[in-house]
């Protein structure tokens, strides 16, 4: 009798320590590959997000709360995704989360966050499906793979009016997303591409696969994945010799895809869609000033990752902190963000898709093709 | 035709990478019997000290390739050498007495410390190091060519004068006779005065050298790593080692070749998503006709 007594005084301890815990700060997550071989993301994913929440808190915070953020590490492993998704809702009362990056640990750890009530506002996972499944708390403030295929192919076409297109892709969701929608279009513009295969994430050595692009003489090889396999790959095809142009989306977009294929003089010429320059939004200037002042370049996903940021607090602050109520609301207003004015449709996509092409030079660095 | 000759260039350089680290599987597991896991690992952290060793050269002001092919050898040599020592020393011989699980589990987890180690000593990132030496010999071959660049001609010259000398040492040399006869009777062999302890270090040692070999070539080659990418090329180089037969020196190299080629020639001839499947299929049919691989001598139970 007084054990039970005890317990349910035990019980409604925790969960009153709990609730305060939960009031005193507004806890998001920051959710990507902190470590592994895409680390490199992570970092501009904590960076935006970091800048973003002391920017807001020195502000005033979020209806007075202050944001404390949580770092969740997936490694861009599904597995993990869930485990690290799983903690967010659960021990650490998070509210919000900006992530994950790779479409393979957003997608399962979406269903987490739906159950808990969480908003998940991704800066970086392009994958259709992740919005397709028609989840309610699910957003992003980039575009979509289809859309950056259909640019691409379009290119290929209209610009480059290449006929043999090699498409490989590394097996995971989203560079076979990426490969799938990319041939999808280009396939409707008549074009058949001349080679599709995949190669193995984590390996180094493309060399029998280049041969057999060397031998289908394609003029194109458009590659769906990340610049740690991309870098090895582009770097083997100039070395067997072959001139073919090499395309492929915002997975490598990153300094590290330089210093991957070994040289500067690899990667010229290379080509890649990716979202209007996140830094030519006037909205923006103050804040990249600042980021550049502390010495760091908000470059690839940082200043998406800030803007994801600035929608979660936004949804939130309007609602008194309610997500679920913060992510009906999102789809019926827009958010002013460092990149501009954000409109979301019934799916949780980005009304407008602003996919441009850019090319790398023999410098090491890349720019949009006029 | 030239697409096939070109396919078996490039599974004979694969391959022979693979032959190398394999030597170390097969090697301990002759000697005592256990598979070292970590071996993947002691690669990764060579392919580290590759550009540690680079960087230093570069800072002095060496410029010549041959010079830093040399100097980048012998430095990563001896200092891997040195971790399959002092792994040995400290995750393996306290266990020499106890179960074989026991010294599994021990070199899972020192694979695990390797990799977290040098993730939070170096970073998780991926590194590069920049291009040294370029260029190709190139073969007309009806209307195509066959090339073979001038880094993977020196892949395949130092893997087989790699191999050969320790072929010789294995074979002709008082340290070879030594390793031999540890790896037939343990017991018996310390009984005749040969210290085995010291043995089974010199083979970690050697299986560590082997690994750094690879490193730097492989590393040379290809110019990009992270601390994970010891994982892949570990488990394929254990596959060559158990399709050669494990235990049998030789047969690493053997097995090397072969999934290195069976590799390329899938890859290229039929479709790239499937290789992996082909080559452990590969395995599995070999392992059925030959349970201990091509030239493993089946074990015989001592009563």
């Amino acid at each position: 009798m007084s054990n039970a007594v005890v317990r349910k005084t035990l019980i409604s301890l925790a969960i009153a320590s709990a609730a305060t815990l939960a009031q005193a700060d507004v806890v998001i997550g920051v959710a990507g590959p902190h470590t592994g071989a895409y680390a490199a993301f992570g970092e501009q994913l904590w960076k935006g997000a970091e800048k973003a929440a002391a920017d807001i808190n020195a502000a005033g915070g979020v209806n007075g709360e202050m944001i404390k953020l949580v770092k969740a590490d997936d490694a861009c492993e599904p597995k993990q995704a869930v485990s690290v998704a799983n903690r967010l809702v659960d021990s650490d009362g998070a509210l919000a989360v900006v992530g994950h990056f790779c479409s393979s640990s957003s997608i399962p750890a979406s269903k987490i966050y739906e159950e808990a009530g969480v908003i998940m506002v991704t800066p970086a996972s392009t994958n259709p499906t992740l919005t397709d499944q028609g989840l309610p708390n699910v957003f992003r403030v980039c575009g979509r793979d289809d859309q950056q295929g259909d640019v691409a192919a379009s290119y290929i076409v209209d610009k480059l009016k290449a006929k043999r297109v090699a498409v490989i892709h590394d097996k995971d969701t989203y560079g076979k997303g990426l490969a799938d929608a990319m041939k999808s279009t280009l396939n409707s513009y008549g074009v058949k591409e001349v080679m599709y295969e995949g190669l193995t994430r984590g390996e180094k050595d493309f060399n029998a696969l280049i041969t057999k692009i060397r031998s289908v003489d394609a003029d194109v090889v458009y590659f769906g994945g990340l610049h740690s396999e991309a870098g090895p790959l582009v770097r083997q095809l100039r070395e067997q010799g072959s001139k073919a142009i090499f395309i492929s989306g915002d997975g490598i977009v990153s300094d590290e895809f330089v210093s991957v294929a070994g040289s500067p003089k690899y990667v010229d010429g290379v080509l890649m869609t990716f979202g209007a320059p996140p830094t030519s939004y006037p909205s923006g200037k103050k804040v990249i000033q600042e980021f550049r002042d502390g010495g760091y370049e908000p470059e690839g996903y940082t200043l998406y990752s800030y803007t994801a940021m600035q929608v979660a607090v936004a949804a939130l602050a309007n609602n008194n902190l309610d997500p679920i109520k913060g992510a009906k609301w999102l789809k019926t207003h827009s958010v002013d963000t460092v990149m501009g004015k954000k409109d979301f449709d019934d799916k949780g996509d980005l009304t407008v898709s602003d996919y441009v092409m850019y090319e790398w030079d023999a410098q090491g660095k890349y720019h949009v093709v006029e | 035709m030239d697409i096939v000759l070109q396919q078996l260039v490039n599974g004979l350089t694969l391959g022979s990478v693979y032959g190398l680290i394999a030597i170390g599987y097969t090697m301990v597991y002759g000697i005592i019997g256990m598979i070292n896991f970590a071996h993947g690992d002691v690669y990764m952290v060579s392919a580290y000290i590759t550009a540690i060793a680079l960087a230093l050269l570069t800072f002095f002001g060496i410029e010549s390739f041959p010079i830093i092919l040399v100097g980048t050898l012998f430095l990563t040599v001896a200092v891997t050498g040195a971790y399959g020592w002092v792994i040995e020393r400290i995750a393996y011989r306290p266990l020499r007495s106890s179960s074989r699980l026991s010294v599994l589990i021990s070199a899972i987890g020192m694979s695990l410390i390797l990799q977290n180690y040098v993730q939070l000593s170096q970073g998780a990132n991926q590194q590069g190091v920049p291009t040294l030496l370029t260029g190709a010999l190139r073969f007309h071959v009806g209307d195509g060519f066959v090339q073979i660049t001038y880094m993977k001609l020196l892949i395949l010259f130092i893997s087989i004068l790699g191999m050969g000398v320790l072929t010789y040492v294995i074979q002709k040399t008082k340290l070879g006779r030594m390793c031999r006869a540890t790896q037939q009777d343990r017991k018996m062999a310390s009984i005749l005065g040969i210290d085995t302890d010291k043995v089974i270090s010199t083979v970690f040692v050697i299986g560590a050298v082997m690994a750094a070999l690879a490193g730097v070539l492989v590393t040379l080659d290809y110019g990009a790593f992270d601390f994970y990418v010891g994982f892949i090329i570990g488990i394929k180089a254990f596959t060559a080692a158990v399709l050669g037969g494990i235990g049998s020196l030789p047969g690493a190299m053997l097995g090397g070749l072969i999934l290195g080629l069976s590799e390329a020639l899938f890859a290229g001839l039929i479709s790239s998503d499937y290789k992996d499947v082909f080559s452990f299929s590969l395995l599995v049919l070999i392992l059925i006709i030959r349970p201990s691989g091509l030239l493993g001598k089946p074990e015989v139970e001592k009563v």
